[in-house]
């Protein structure tokens, strides 16, 4: 008994997913594929209700062939795993939370596209999490890391990402097994065996270290031409060039959204900012001029869903085949509000006082789009944006605009750091009726409290905690705690 | 038809000398009680042993061969009160549940069994839900072994030992009259291993010959005086007889090593992980020598005194591995010792957690404690493995929980996001939950929902708050599970009895969905072994519910939160019921996806509908999903550079339901929900028209985009 620590070893594999993402068929192939090479090989797991949707761990062990039963374990011990598969970047991060990815011994083959977590997504602003800190974090961790979107490899297959996944398991070198072994295991699998096949060379491939370009490319920055072009040469002109992408962008989407008036316009609003500090404020300023300026109204929703883009990019994203025909239906609900507010001011008025207008609109509608009827019902609406600027809508935003840039213009000149941050309070009005409401309220709200905030000692401290509590709950709970936090 | 189909596996149930079973533990255990030849098995679904029921639900057609009779019993209680066909005959029957919630269901049935023992071979066979992957409360079933008396059987988790344990139960079960408990973990049942096979019995005695030939005994039925007779033959016959039988079979296993002044004490199921945390501190090898001497219980209870003293003998010190508390084992054995003056000293609970998993970190843990107090000579640190270094702290809380939800496209969201859109008009409402996959509502996004008294007793926990000082009503939920197994009775009968005037919601769904999609009474799919089609609606008025609503189409929020809305503010008295009845998705798309591929294939017109979001439109207030929670609503970059916040997208995984163009309405959210058609297998007037109205829409399309040229100067 003196050469226990000799004796032959199982190789340890834990695969972190999904409910319904192939973590229980990505475990089946190993086992296969290490009883048919003779070895003895067990995989346990703890599905549970985590087949809707939770994360969950399979955990595999395989032993070389022996005349003796070898006792396997039934969960990886943390610092004790050879290969860690993780379906998904964030399940990478909860197997290295987990201790069972180590330098010494760990290979970690992890799929860094993203699905994201409920907090992610019901968060009212940002919350997706730094998906390059957990890649970061997986080199630091792992012996070896191999990563990919094995996702989008699986996808171009036509095939599921366990398939890819178990290909970078082969790519990765991290089991004594040949290629041949693996992809045998899936021929004998029987289900999907070309696609699967395909995926899995991608998956090898990548884990063999091959360029493989799923990376999307940014878009270099480029000035536009056309009736844009003098408004673009005056942002050279006049403007700092570390704006001018934003500022392109902005010139772009407002004379689409009105006219080269408006574009212009824009561009005056910001002359203020431009001899400002060191340009931060300059680019918040642009940023979100530009987005409230372009304020979503009825109008602009029919412009967007109208465009020949929009059609080809739905039948894209739903993969329309060559002989398939594909009908676009809108879930429309305009209350008597949103419909007054594109109209001729005056007119707006009145039909807000309208019982019999009332009961015309305000009802859920479903258009669609692809037909006749609809198209031209959204084309009409679409067509009232010569006369936007008389409606009721463009005063109200407009006189808003105005005001917050006279508070912005005039905090600019007295306090740099906190303008920066008062600049970026528009990101709060988002939405279209009751989310817009309550995001025009909060606005507000914060707007109030600046001369309040300005009597601390941090004052864009503060402010940026306030527009961090106005997106924290719909309630406005956090906004209010935070506002009664300040001292009047 | 359940979630999961087992219909190639069962094959493996007819394999027969020589053979070697290769599959999961569960699949296992279905063979061993064919190889011991029962004539009767029946249980009721739940994790971790939902596939053993499944298993047999397949295997109908060997089961009739065999002469085994099937039941799917209507709850836990129903289940071990089948177990009586063996008091009076030479039957050898198994039943199955998840444990202990079903224990606590069953215990009535198992107490009175238990008491008057058995005459044939009777099994409970318990998924133990406890620690990772548990959807329970943590506790042990030891403790309903202990108080009924029934032998607990806590085999080592691999396939042959597992099946021997069966076989040997039922010897065990006739040989000191008493039911037996097989205690199967979560990842015992999952375990994918190999044993040799033998032949399938087929029971001598049958089920026929018991019911031409009815025996009765008094003696055996509790009631005064054999109850107290019952006691004493317990403690004095079957006891005694139970040891001698686990001494002689040699049930509980004794593992020589060289460090004979230490030993290890361990319950059968957690040997392998045991065994793990020696070798790893280099105190054992892969095929299970141990330098430490083992004594593995696979009989946990009764604890055989004779075989601790003889392992005890001669030692300084064990340990005892014993998971869960109370730490009955450990307690037992220090009486053992004590009553005998033994001095080896005894540790468990106090190197190792009383609450928890013990995990092979926490025994790893564990057992260098208890070896570093007396041979710290043996604690070989270069052999551990390498711990990892500390997660950064910016990704260590990024690493954000992912419990399970409702599933896409499943009828229950449009449910709870209903009750919320009626709170927004009525305000928050005291809402009592139940069992089952509608108990995700007390997650986000739904968060809804106060307590959860066990399963069917959704209407039972809000019993008390009844009270006719208010108008306000309580919502209680119920699935068609919990409705079936109990909650006509204890959560309907109750309110109508009691005179409530509270609203209670049954999920109708066609299945007992979160134990994997069984068929109940009231399922809609013809089911050729069972009855099913019997309404819900018929049996809550049969107990006397006046006020019923059907909503036949819960992702109509419409009508969804208008018969809710009713419920809540009706004048009129009394119990009311919503029956919310759309088909479980994940069983619904099992069912309508292959027929819906074939039709495509043969060339038929089919139409695919599924939502999308425009990312243009959608302002990134993520409102919508707050309300929806669908795993196909999740978010993507925002195609507005000048915008930061991600926006809404609809995956392709979207079954298109209608909950999100719902509630875009309902709520009246926002413009950017579209549904997508998309129309396979045309007919040729179809593509016709399309091709004209594409033509003129396209032409003002063109215009459009001329106005854009123009403006930024390229197409792009």
């Amino acid at each position: 008994m003196s050469n226990m620590t000799t004796a032959p070893k199982a190789i340890r594999i834990a695969i972190l997913a999904m409910g319904g993402e192939g973590g229980g068929v990505l475990a089946d192939w190993l086992v296969d594929m290490a009883e048919h090479e003779g070895w003895t090989a067990q995989t346990t797991s703890v599905p549970g209700v985590a087949q809707r949707t939770g994360a969950t761990i399979y955990y595999v062990e395989m032993f070389p062939a022996s005349e003796r039963m070898p006792v396997l374990a039934m969960m990886p011990t943390p610092g004790d795993v050879d290969l860690v598969i993780a379906s998904e970047l964030m399940e990478a991060g909860r197997a290295m939370q987990r201790g069972l990815v180590t330098p010494e011994r760990t290979t970690l083959v992890t799929s860094t596209h993203r699905v994201y977590s409920m907090t992610e997504k019901t968060a009212m602003g940002d919350g997706r999490v730094d998906a390059a800190e957990f890649i970061k974090a997986g080199q630091a961790a792992a012996r070896r890391l191999v990563s990919a979107d094995f996702s989008k490899l699986a996808e171009a297959a036509r095939s599921v990402i366990s398939s890819a996944l178990f290909g970078a398991a082969a790519g990765s070198g991290a089991l004594p097994f040949g290629r041949d072994r693996f992809e045998e295991a899936i021929r004998r699998g029987g289900i999907g065996v070309e696609s699967s096949l395909k995926a899995f060379a991608a998956g090898f491939a990548a884990a063999q270290g091959e360029k493989v370009d799923v990376a999307a490319t940014d878009t270099p920055v480029r000035a536009p031409a056309g009736q844009l072009a003098p408004l673009a040469e005056r942002v050279r002109r006049e403007f700092p060039v570390p704006a001018h992408g934003i500022l392109f962008e902005a010139i772009v989407r407002l004379a689409e959204f009105q006219d080269l008036a408006y574009a212009a316009d824009y561009l005056d609003r910001l002359k203020p900012f431009v001899a400002r500090g060191d340009g931060r404020l300059l680019a918040e300023a642009a940023r979100y001029l530009a987005v409230w300026m372009a304020y979503d109204d009825g109008i602009k929703v029919a412009q967007e869903k109208i465009k020949s883009a929009r059609f080809d990019g739905v039948a894209k994203d739903v993969r329309l085949g060559q002989d398939q025909l594909l009908d676009i239906r809108e879930f429309l609900h305009p209350r008597i509000e949103e419909v007054a507010d594109i109209l001729p001011a005056g007119f707006g008025r009145w039909l807000l006082t309208s019982s019999v207008a009332k009961a015309f609109f305000g009802k859920p509608k479903i258009v669609t789009t692809t037909s006749l009827r609809g198209f031209f019902s959204l084309w009409i609406v679409a067509s009232l944006r010569p006369m936007r600027r008389g409606s009721l809508r463009f005063q109200r935003e407009d006189a808003q605009i105005k005001e917050w840039l006279a508070r912005l213009e005039k905090l600019a000149a007295e306090d740099y750091d906190l303008a920066v941050v008062f600049a970026a309070v528009p990101r709060l009005i988002k939405g279209y009726g009751d989310t817009h409401v309550r995001g025009h309220h909060n606005l507000t709200a914060v707007i109030e409290a600046l001369p309040r905030v300005r009597k601390l000692s941090a004052p864009a401290g503060t402010l940026n905690a306030l527009i961090a509590a106005a997106l924290a709950d719909e309630d406005g709970k956090a906004l209010g705690a935070a506002l009664k936090g300040i001292p009047a | 038809m359940a979630e999961r189909s087992f219909k190639e596996e069962v094959k493996k149930l007819r394999l027969g000398q020589g053979e070697t079973f290769r599959g999961e533990g569960i699949l296992a255990v279905t063979k061993a009680l064919l190889q011991s030849g029962v004539s009767y098995v029946a249980g009721y679904q739940g994790s971790p042993i939902s596939h053993l029921m499944d298993v047999l639900t397949d295997a109908y057609d060997i089961l009739e061969e065999l002469g085994v009779h099937f039941e799917h019993s209507a709850s836990e209680a129903t289940a071990c009160a089948t177990l009586a066909a063996s008091v009076n005959y030479p039957l050898r029957g198994a039943v199955t549940f998840k444990s202990t919630v079903g224990t606590n269901v069953a215990s009535d049935a198992l107490a009175n069994l238990a008491s008057g023992g058995v005459t044939g071979g009777a099994m409970l066979i318990v998924g133990e839900d406890y620690g990772e992957g548990s959807s329970i409360m943590q506790e042990r079933s030891h403790a309903f072994a202990m108080k009924s008396q029934v032998w607990l059987l806590d085999p080592r988790p691999n396939l042959s030992s597992i099946v021997h344990m069966v076989e040997k139960g039922f010897e065990l079960s006739e040989a000191s009259s008493t039911p037996v408990m097989l205690q199967m973990r979560i990842r015992a049942c999952h375990v994918h291993g190999h044993f040799d096979c033998k032949d399938n019995i087929r029971p001598s005695f049958t089920l026929k010959d018991a019911i031409e030939n009815p025996q009765r005994d008094v003696s055996r039925i509790v009631l005064p005086p054999a109850s107290f007779l019952h006691e004493k033959e317990k403690v004095e016959n079957r006891w005694p007889a139970a040891v001698k039988y686990i001494r002689e079979q040699g049930l509980n296993e004794f593992f020589a090593g060289d460090v004979n002044e230490l030993g290890i004490i361990v319950q059968g199921g957690l040997y392998n992980t045991a065994l793990r945390a020696l070798e790893l501190m280099g105190l054992a090898d892969a095929y299970g020598n141990s330098r430490i001497p083992l004594y593995v219980m696979n009989v946990a209870y009764p604890v055989v005194d004779e075989e601790v003293k003889n392992f005890c003998a001669g030692k300084s010190a064990v340990l005892v591995l014993e998971e869960g508390q109370p730490e009955f084992i450990e307690q037992n054995i220090a009486t053992i010792l004590r009553r005998a003056d033994m001095q080896t000293r005894l540790h468990g609970k106090d190197v190792l957690p009383m609450a928890g998993e013990y995990t092979s970190a926490v025994m790893l843990k564990g057992i260098s404690a208890f070896i570093g107090s007396y041979r710290v000579d043996l604690l070989n640190t270069s052999s551990l493995p390498r711990t990892a270094a500390a997660l950064p702290p910016a990704v260590n809380a990024q690493v954000h929980p992912r419990p399970p939800s409702f599933c896409t496209g499943c009828p229950e969201r449009p449910l709870f996001a209903s009750i919320k859109l009626v709170e927004k008009e009525l305000g928050q409402h005291h809402m009592s939950c139940d069992i089952g996959c509608h108990l995700f509502s007390i997650l986000p996004p739904f968060n809804l929902g106060a307590t959860t008294m066990g399963y069917g007793l959704g209407w039972a926990g809000a019993a008390a708050l009844n009270t006719t000082t208010t108008d306000k009503r309580t919502i209680s939920i119920m699935g068609d599970g919990g409705f079936w197994h109990n909650g006509l009775t204890s959560g309907v009968g109750n309110a109508v009895f009691n005179k409530s005037d509270n609203l209670l919601v049954v999920v109708d769904n066609s299945y007992t969905s979160a134990t994997g999609g069984q068929d109940i009474l009231s399922s809609r799919a013809e089911n050729p072994i069972r009855s099913t089609n019997n309404p819900i609606a018929t049996a809550v008025q049969g107990v006397g519910v006046k006020w019923v609503k059907t909503v036949t189409h819960t992702y109509s929020i419409a009508d969804m939160r208008g018969a809710l809305r009713d419920a809540l503010t009706s004048k009129e008295k009394g119990p009311k019921v919503v029956i919310a009845q759309s088909e479980c998705m994940l069983n619904k798309q099992r069912r309508v996806k292959p027929a819906t591929q074939k039709s495509i294939k043969a060339g038929e017109r089919v139409v695919r509908e599924r939502f999308g979001v425009d990312a243009e439109v959608c302002s990134g207030d993520h409102s919508c999903i707050r309300l929806n929670g669908c795993p196909s609503l999740s978010i993507g970059d925002n195609p507005n550079p000048l915008k930061g916040d991600p926006v809404a997208k609809v995956l392709d995984s979207c079954l298109g339901c209608g909950l999100c163009g719902e509630l875009a309405h309902a709520a009246v959210l926002c413009p950017s929900f579209y549904r997508a058609d998309i129309v396979f297998n045309p007919s040729g007037w179809e593509r016709f028209m399309n091709k004209v109205t594409r033509a003129v829409i396209g032409f003002f399309q063109a215009r459009l985009e001329r106005r854009r040229v123009a403006l930024i100067g390229s197409a792009a």
